[in-house]
């Protein structure tokens, strides 16, 4: 009795589950795997539009017959690379009409024109013309012909299923001098980004866990960036640094801060002079960063906010009475308690800006030395074409996302023993 | 008592009135107002000494008479060195300094000649400037946003400081870029596809992940741990690795330009913490009032309808907001999915406008008040719902 009820159970599960699973396994999963597929593949995005062949048809009367009617089928290939084999070609005519002569290639049979067209090269054009009679001498009517659709059919060879492979595209990836930057980039983006949100979390934070007037408006406020839209925000900073009409930088105008204009989202390098050195500073870069530190830093504050707030009292009260001074305070007691949270958060949050695509793409698109490996895959696969290219670098940022995804479980795996 | 601290009291109290005092300074700057110094020496020096004031005072004068009297001071000590200033200009800044008075006037001899008192006291401040500071630097670009939606480009390339709203104009002409936004740029309609889509993915996804929620948290099957931990490591894949191949495969099924798509897809990437946020909450309510439930001859969809979904309506809404917001904001999908305008979700349409030639910024803007409001306003409604659905998501974004 028993194993029965689990049985149905088990079955049942099964049910519940199905569909879910059915659909992330073909949205995410699959097309992840179709990733090393497609990477390994010579591929253009106008490869992509599938070979169809087309046909156009036109009605001409003919000169004091009304009887006969000439149709012209204007036939063609729609690929300009690849060729269509075995194209058929089927259209309907209305009753009582007949084709005078016809080719060796088509029948007509019951009202149906039935044709075999044979193999089409790519840009392949024909025009096949036959003429019409009514068997019962009446006139045609020409709307009546030109309200049936000819319907074509043939097979071709998608680009995305042949077995033909090609490490070209990891090669290219690898071998191209910019992949060093481009990796430098994004680890610089990704981690001074993370750095910047969390610090800015812990600052936060603290703030809000004292008592102070309009305190739960204060963190609703807070974590406005995060539930903005992107595309809103990203274009709002934009006109907010724009070199000439921007309102930053005519505020620093203003009070004499700064004497020209700076482009912070257009320049690549600042030369900075700190206690004489001259120093560089990739300037869109840290515009960038800055954007989403400010975007981010509400989801690290929220997390340490509910952390702090489990803190017990007592640890404070104690060392107020062994005389503890503020610093003292929060690096022996708030900080341990924090560093947990801290730990996943950097993890999650290092995965996540690792693969960051909108604010990067709507503030600067990649120019003046913004592009890290996400932008990298949009630029390789839709502004240059490539789709095989693209798909090795997304390639490239699953395997560094896997070794990022190891050490997150096993820090969590971690977490778990201690607890 | 120290003369140090005595020092560091003076010295910080004046540089966070100061401080409070520039913000002021630029957000008057940004009413228009012709302001191009922050007179940092004379407000300083000055409020050094009625730092000193105050503390050399005490608590010998009743407190309140004390603030107003030194905030006065401080008020009228500024219009003198500023001119031709506004009068409302004068008041803020007695307001601001009437609060930080208000602030310092409990601070003695004898708070200073305690443990850490200068450490406490900067501490104190900072939190006071941090919080001042922290709401500017938030609010400050949706406030840009909301005002450059009221202005007219003229307006805007004639003085871009002049952030006032001339409410004089009467409301047809401050909301003329709305008017433009929706007629001319089809906003209505992308609002409406927004709507759909954001909707129809939260209805869909709680219609897959309810079940498997529930087979996850409930019942024994075999790969049920299996599939737990795949679902956390499924939703950390990132939509950028799945871009190409979907849209290869969606242009050849023609699933590209539909709004069934992208329905599909933001189903798929939603569904993931959709499971993992339920089969939390499920796994909270006590078997037992399911076994009443079999007791009482109800099959397994009797009990989700009739046991579990009544009781866990608080968790099921904040996935429902969560996804709806996830849905709302999505940009990669819809830039990859959408090119023709008449599919055009809301984020897809700004993005179109910027990139289309020389959109007038402030349709721009008030096309990204409209994405924006809705949002923000269900945020601030069911804020204690989203809090939690973004913890519980917070592997995202």
């Amino acid at each position: 009795m028993s194993s029965k009820l689990a049985k149905i159970e088990k079955r049942t599960a099964y049910l519940l589950i199905l569909p879910s699973v059915l659909l992330v396994f073909s949205i995410i999963l699959f097309p992840i795997f179709s990733n090393i597929w497609i990477s390994f593949k010579y591929v253009e995005l106008k490869d992509l539009r599938i070979p169809e062949p087309r046909a156009k048809k036109l009605v001409k009367s003919i000169k004091d017959n009304p009887n006969q009617i000439k149709i012209i089928y204007k036939l063609r290939n729609s690929s300009l690379t690849q060729e269509i084999t075995n194209v058929k070609f089927k259209d309907k005519y209305p009753d009582n009409i007949e084709p005078i002569s016809l080719n060796n290639k088509c029948q007509f049979k019951s009202n149906l024109l039935k044709c075999e067209l044979g193999n089409w090269p790519k840009k392949y054009r024909e025009n096949l013309e036959i003429i019409f009679q009514n068997t019962n001498n009446q006139e045609i009517s020409k709307k009546e012909l030109k309200s049936y659709k000819p319907k074509l059919s043939g097979k071709s060879q998608n680009i995305l299923l042949t077995y033909e492979f090609t490490l070209n595209n990891f090669k290219k990836v690898i071998k191209d001098k910019a992949f060093i930057d481009l990796l430098s980039t994004t680890f610089y983006y990704t981690f001074f980004g993370t750095i910047g949100a969390i610090v800015f979390g812990i600052l936060a934070a603290q703030m809000v866990n004292q008592k102070f007037f309009g305190r739960t408006f204060m963190r609703s406020v807070l974590l406005f960036p995060y539930v903005a839209p992107v595309v809103a925000l990203a274009y709002t900073w934009e006109l907010l640094l724009d070199p000439t009409s921007g309102t930053l930088n005519n505020l620093l105008i203003n009070y004499q801060i700064i004497d020209g204009p700076i482009n912070l989202l257009g320049q690549k390098y600042v030369t900075l002079n700190i206690l004489g050195f001259d120093f560089k500073l990739r300037l869109a870069l840290t515009t960038v960063i800055i954007f989403e530190i400010w975007r981010y830093f509400p989801l690290a504050f929220l997390f340490i906010l509910a952390r702090l707030q489990a803190v017990p009292k007592e640890l404070y009260e104690a060392a107020d009475v062994d005389g503890a001074n503020p610093i003292q305070k929060f690096l022996n007691i708030t900080l341990p308690q924090i560093l947990a949270v801290i730990s996943i958060l950097f993890m999650i949050r290092f995965i996540w800006n690792f693969n960051k695509f909108e604010d990067i793409f709507l503030l600067t698109g990649g120019a003046s030395g913004t592009r890290t490996l996400p932008i990298n895959v949009y630029q390789q696969g839709f502004s240059i074409g490539d789709i095989g290219m693209g798909s090795a670098v997304s390639i490239v940022i699953v395997v560094f996302l896997l070794i990022f995804m190891f050490i997150y479980f096993k820090l969590l795996g971690k977490r778990a023993d201690e607890n | 008592m120290k003369i140090k601290n005595i020092f560091t009291y003076c010295f910080i109290s004046s540089l966070f009135l100061f401080s409070l005092i520039c913000i002021w300074k630029i957000l008057v700057t940004l009413q228009g107002i012709e302001l191009t110094n922050f007179n940092f020496n004379k407000l300083f020096i000055f409020g050094i000494i009625l730092c000193a004031i105050s503390l050399l005072i005490g608590k010998k004068l009743n407190l309140n008479i004390k603030i107003i009297l030194l905030a006065l001071l401080f008020s009228i000590f500024d219009y003198f060195i500023s001119t031709n200033l506004p009068i409302w200009y004068s008041f803020g800044i007695f307001l601001i300094s009437l609060f930080f008075f208000n602030n310092i006037k409990d601070y003695d001899k004898n708070f200073l000649s305690k443990n850490h008192s200068s450490q406490k006291l900067f501490f104190n401040f900072l939190t006071l400037f941090g919080i001042t500071l922290f709401s500017f630097v938030i609010l400050f670009p949706f406030y840009m946003m909301l005002v450059t939606s009221f202005k007219t480009q003229t307006l805007l390339l004639l003085n871009p400081l002049d952030f006032s709203i001339n409410f004089a104009q009467g409301l047809p002409e401050l909301f003329k870029s709305y008017f433009i936004v929706f007629k001319d740029y089809n906003f209505g309609r992308y609002m409406l596809t927004s709507t759909i889509v954001s909707l129809g993915t939260v209805i869909i996804t709680l219609i897959f992940a309810i079940p498997a929620a529930y087979a996850v948290a409930r019942l024994n099957f075999f790969g049920k741990n299996f599939l737990s931990t795949s679902i956390l490591i499924i939703y950390l894949f990132p939509a950028i690795v799945l871009v190409i191949p979907l849209y290869t495969i969606f242009s050849q099924l023609g699933l590209r330009n539909s709004i069934e798509g992208l329905l599909i897809v933001y189903t798929a990437t939603t569904l993931p913490v959709a499971i993992y946020m339920l089969q939390g909450y499920f796994k909270s309510i006590p078997k037992e009032l399911e076994e009443a439930g079999i007791i009482d001859g109800q099959n397994w969809l009797g009990i989700i309808f009739k046991i579990i979904l009544p009781l866990s309506l608080p968790a099921i809404s904040s996935v429902a907001l969560y996804v709806f917001m996830i849905a709302w904001n999505e940009f990669l999908f819809s830039l990859m999915f959408l090119d023709r305008p008449n599919t055009f979700t809301l984020s897809r349409a700004i993005q179109f406008l910027n990139v289309g030639a020389e959109t007038p910024r402030q349709y721009l803007m008030a096309g990204s008040v409209v994405v924006t409001l809705p949002i923000l306003i269900i945020f601030v409604y069911f804020e204690k719902y989203l809090v939690s659905g973004l913890t519980a998501g917070s592997v995202k974004g």
